[in-house]
């Protein structure tokens, strides 16, 4: 388990980077908005959300609008439900609370580096969790530092710090490629993100081509398994128990 | 000194807030994906959907990056399609654009 962890750690140091500047830059915000370093901290190891704490942040005004603040970090972290379902063959035959445990750890940054890891063969739930480690004391080191210091890089631009995170993605998302046979479903995410981005508020477009494109293949089963179901229709249970109720 | 720890409460309560949405969600995609059946339509869309996630998570960002976003992305994924390499892909992308707004 240590060893995984330690290995999960060192595979998501290089996107390690620009989570700190990141993280610079929302704390130096936060002691604007008046948070304290403790209530920041507070937030890296309660909530551990980039963006959510971002739109956290921004909102931060007295009286704090509690219930607006978790409807939209509600919305903003939807994707974590899949992302979260997408994890299920790596938890198979783990308990609850080794699942409950791990699973507080899990961002977009250490799921997508282990998601890669596990394709090849070489990722369980220390892996995922040594990263969730790694990436949530950056972050948290890096809010810090933003708080008392300001921003660590002030133009993250200048640097291509803010392209950082499409570069990592992208290399991680060369690597769940499977054949031919995702063509369609990638197209179908890609065409759905691209233009939920652009027309929807916030993070919908994460979930709306995600589901989208993994929709694809799983219609095509359907149409597939359907003409080989229609022959064995009057045999299905529901009708035999319909039968039986009758007699 | 009632109204400094009526805003204590409220800072707690903001951060319990989101903190338990959060991880509801996490915790939540995990658990209902066990009750989901694992056969046909269901299997299918459960072994896509890490890539289409992972894609849709990137494509708005390659795609508002403009022409030089757009190379740059296309260099990272060559290189980590040859090299197997993420960090070696991150850093030919990055200094890709880097130099590109340096110059342009």
């Amino acid at each position: 388990m240590f060893e995984e962890m330690r290995r999960g750690a060192v595979a998501n140091l290089p996107v390690g980077a620009s989570v700190a500047a990141y993280g610079s830059v929302l704390g130096m915000l936060a002691a604007q908005k008046g948070l304290t370093w403790m209530q920041l901290l507070a937030m890296n190891l309660s909530v551990f959300a980039g963006s959510a704490q971002f739109v956290m942040v921004e909102m931060w005004a007295p009286p704090l609008p509690v219930v607006e603040m978790t409807l939209a970090v509600l919305v903003i972290n939807m994707r974590y439900l899949l992302i979260g379902a997408s994890l299920n063959p790596l938890f198979q035959g783990k308990s609850l609370t080794h699942k409950a445990g791990i699973m507080h750890l899990v961002a977009d940054e250490n799921w997508a580096v282990t998601m890669a890891a596990y394709r090849g063969g070489g990722a369980t739930t220390g892996f995922l969790l040594g990263g969730g480690i790694c990436l949530c004391s950056i972050w948290s080191m890096g809010t810090l530092l933003g708080h008392q210091l300001g921003a660590l890089v002030i133009q993250p631009e200048r640097f291509a710090l803010d392209f950082a995170f499409v570069a990592v993605f992208t290399a991680l998302t060369v690597s769940m490629w499977r054949g031919k046979s995702d063509i369609a479903p990638w197209a179908a995410a890609a065409v759905l993100a691209v233009a939920a981005e652009r027309w929807l508020p916030g993070k919908w477009y994460i979930v709306i081509g995600g589901i989208g494109g993994a929709l694809v293949p799983a219609i095509q089963a359907v149409f597939q398994s359907k003409s080989t179901a229609c022959k064995k229709l009057p045999e299905t249970d529901s009708r035999r128990s319909i039968m039986e109720k009758t007699k | 000194m009632t109204h400094v720890s009526a805003t204590d409460l409220s800072i707690a309560m903001a951060i319990a807030g989101a903190a338990l949405a959060t991880y509801s969600l996490r915790l939540g995609g995990l658990l209902l994906a066990e009750r989901l059946p694992k056969n046909g339509g269901f299997k299918r869309f459960m072994e896509t959907l890490p890539g289409t996630i992972l894609l849709s998570l990137v494509a708005p960002g390659i795609f508002s990056a403009g022409m030089l976003g757009g190379a740059a992305a296309l260099a990272t994924a060559l290189c980590a399609w040859k090299t197997k390499n993420v960090l070696l892909a991150m850093i030919a992308g990055m200094a890709i654009v880097a130099t590109g707004r340096l110059l342009l």
